[in-house]
């Protein structure tokens, strides 16, 4: 990575003014000075941030910059990584999710996730978003099911291309309809937050594409969140972007605050391509 | 020079591959010669008899296939339980490292240890006798490490991104190892297991350990008969002064032979057939 001008001039400062940009509504996720560990490293330092409920948010940054460990802390993925721990709070509408009470895996219902690289499972696509929905008991009848699966896909604008090929494997899809299959499953246990970690950075323009146009369609419903490496993508589609760097969050805006007139040298630098 | 020593080391891989079928091909062909002849329906369904062309292998037969459906049915769900419990739930404790390395270590006792333990644990102490229920739980002890490390080494070949797919979506650990793990788990799993119980249907020790070596006429009917399985009336019959017994020996070794292939045939079918089902 290169070096910044005034690399670490005002971070603390940053940190403290803790950017939270004018609300309209009440935030859907609100993290509150939010540490987290792996094992002795803290990758991520005193995040707090509110994000906006039917808007995109983007995190942006730099490889190793904390931005995907983030975006596992919302919906507790990184539970499932040994020898982690979380300090501060991260609340849901208003509920600290993190409280000892909490079911994780309800959160994670209510917090779907789509990764960087697609995973469906090795199953038929009718399966693929079936599975959701039937160890979640969220459907009743075998057409309510179908119906359910139906609805996904038309959401995440694939089914017409896979409505005469339920059966078949999901392996069988190209790169970009696995991903689109993997964003459908997700939907089919009607979440209300989605998060995508990087959904295209493994795709090809034209798939790239769709999952943006997809974006835009969803946060209609959804509350999304999507880290990205790709700065013009966070432009595109994204509301608010967040900017991480070495485990804090420098500057958290209006997206065309961040990329037109930021606040803090490092966004400006890191926006104009001068590192990272 | 690099070429060279790449082609070099080709060459020798290719011959000590030869040399290895040339000695399973020489047994191979050495036992057919001696046994074939005596390969008839009559010596697959006949029973012992003091003479060598009245003798034939059914008792056991029937005995090594009941005995080793039975260690299945006691080793099988034992050892993938066990290895879905150390792979997916145990911690990395002390305690779990102590019990792998244990494990590790008791797939390399020799089998006439697990003799000795089975006659003093199941004969003796549970007083089975020399039933096939002794003999099974013997042999179930034999394969059980074996089809643990099987199952824990198939277990940890499954992406960690289907878990994680699985827990995104609201899945619960039992759910995710049912659901998902499992059946990607499942090709490996066949696999070893019918590895593991074509090394137990070839072991002779543990069995002439707990007492099977007795003249046992008819073909169990229970897991309470009395029992013989194929490597020890081979082992009986090579031990007859008769040479005609030792053609009776070659015959059974080409039976048992069969049985294992068939075996090992089938856990390679059932693994193309669970991989072609996933992809």
């Amino acid at each position: 990575m290169n070096s910044p001008g005034q690399p670490v001039r005002s971070l603390a400062a940053v940190a403290a003014r803790a950017t939270r940009p004018a609300a309209d509504k009440p935030a859907k996720v609100r993290a509150e000075r939010l540490n987290f560990y792996y094992g002795d490293t803290r990758a991520l330092q005193d995040i707090s941030v509110d994000i906006q409920p039917n808007l995109v948010t983007a995190f942006i940054g730099p490889s190793g910059c904390g931005k995907s460990t983030f975006l596992r802390t919302l919906n507790r993925m990184n539970d499932i990584i040994p020898h982690t721990r979380v300090e501060g709070r991260v609340r849901i509408d208003e509920a600290d999710i993190y409280a000892p009470a909490v079911d994780v895996v309800a959160l994670r219902r209510r917090v779907g996730m789509v990764f960087q690289k697609s995973n469906p499972f090795p199953k038929s696509i009718f399966e693929n978003i079936a599975y959701g929905l039937r160890i979640n008991d969220l459907a009743g009848s075998r057409s309510e099911l179908a119906g359910r699966v139906e609805e996904s896909l038309q959401q995440a604008a694939l089914w017409d291309e896979v409505k005469d090929r339920l059966q078949e494997s999901a392996l069988a899809l190209s790169g970009g309809q696995q991903q689109r299959l993997c964003i459908a499953r997700a939907l089919a246990v009607r979440p209300e937050i989605l998060l995508m970690d990087e959904p295209a950075s493994a795709l090809d323009p034209i798939a790239t594409q769709r999952i943006e146009e997809l974006i835009y369609d969803l946060k209609q419903a959804y509350t999304i969140v999507i880290v990205t490496h790709n700065m013009q993508q966070a432009a595109r589609v994204s509301d608010f972007t967040a900017f991480f760097w070495l485990g804090r969050l420098v500057e958290y805006d209006r997206t065309e605050k961040i990329f037109t007139n930021p606040t803090e040298k490092l966004t400006e630098d890191y926006v104009t391509g001068r590192f990272g | 020079m690099r070429l060279f020593v790449d082609r070099a080391f080709q060459v020798v891989a290719l011959a000590v591959l030869c040399l290895a079928l040339m000695a399973l091909g020489a047994l191979i062909l050495d036992v057919w010669q001696d046994g074939a002849r005596r390969l008839t329906w009559d010596f697959l369904s006949g029973f012992p008899s003091r003479r060598p062309e009245n003798a034939g292998i059914w008792h056991a037969l029937s005995g090594s296939i009941f005995v080793i459906l039975v260690t299945a049915a006691l080793a099988v769900p034992v050892g993938v339980a066990a290895a879905i419990y150390l792979e997916e739930y145990g911690t990395r404790s002390l305690m779990a490292k102590l019990i792998e390395i244990n494990i590790a270590n008791l797939a390399a006792v020799p089998s006439i240890i697990y003799g000795l333990l089975g006659l003093g644990l199941f004969v003796r102490g549970l007083a089975m006798g020399r039933s096939v229920l002794a003999g099974a739980s013997t042999l179930a002890l034999l394969v059980l490490p074996v089809i643990i490390l099987a199952t824990r080494e198939a277990l940890r070949a499954v992406p960690p991104s289907i878990r994680e797919a699985s827990y995104a979506l609201g899945a619960t650990k039992w759910q995710t190892v049912w659901h998902q793990v499992i059946p990607v788990a499942l090709p490996g799993i066949l696999t070893g297991t019918i590895l593991a119980l074509s090394r137990a249907i070839g072991e002779t020790a543990p069995l002439i350990t707990i007492g099977a070596l007795t003249f046992v006429a008819f073909a169990p009917d229970s897991i309470w008969s009395p029992f013989t399985v194929l490597p020890i009336q081979i082992f009986n019959w090579v031990s007859r002064p008769q040479p005609a017994f030792r053609a009776n020996a070659a015959a059974a070794i080409l039976v048992l032979l069969a049985l294992l292939l068939t075996m090992n045939a089938a856990a390679i079918w059932l693994r193309d057939r669970y991989q072609k089902k996933l992809t």
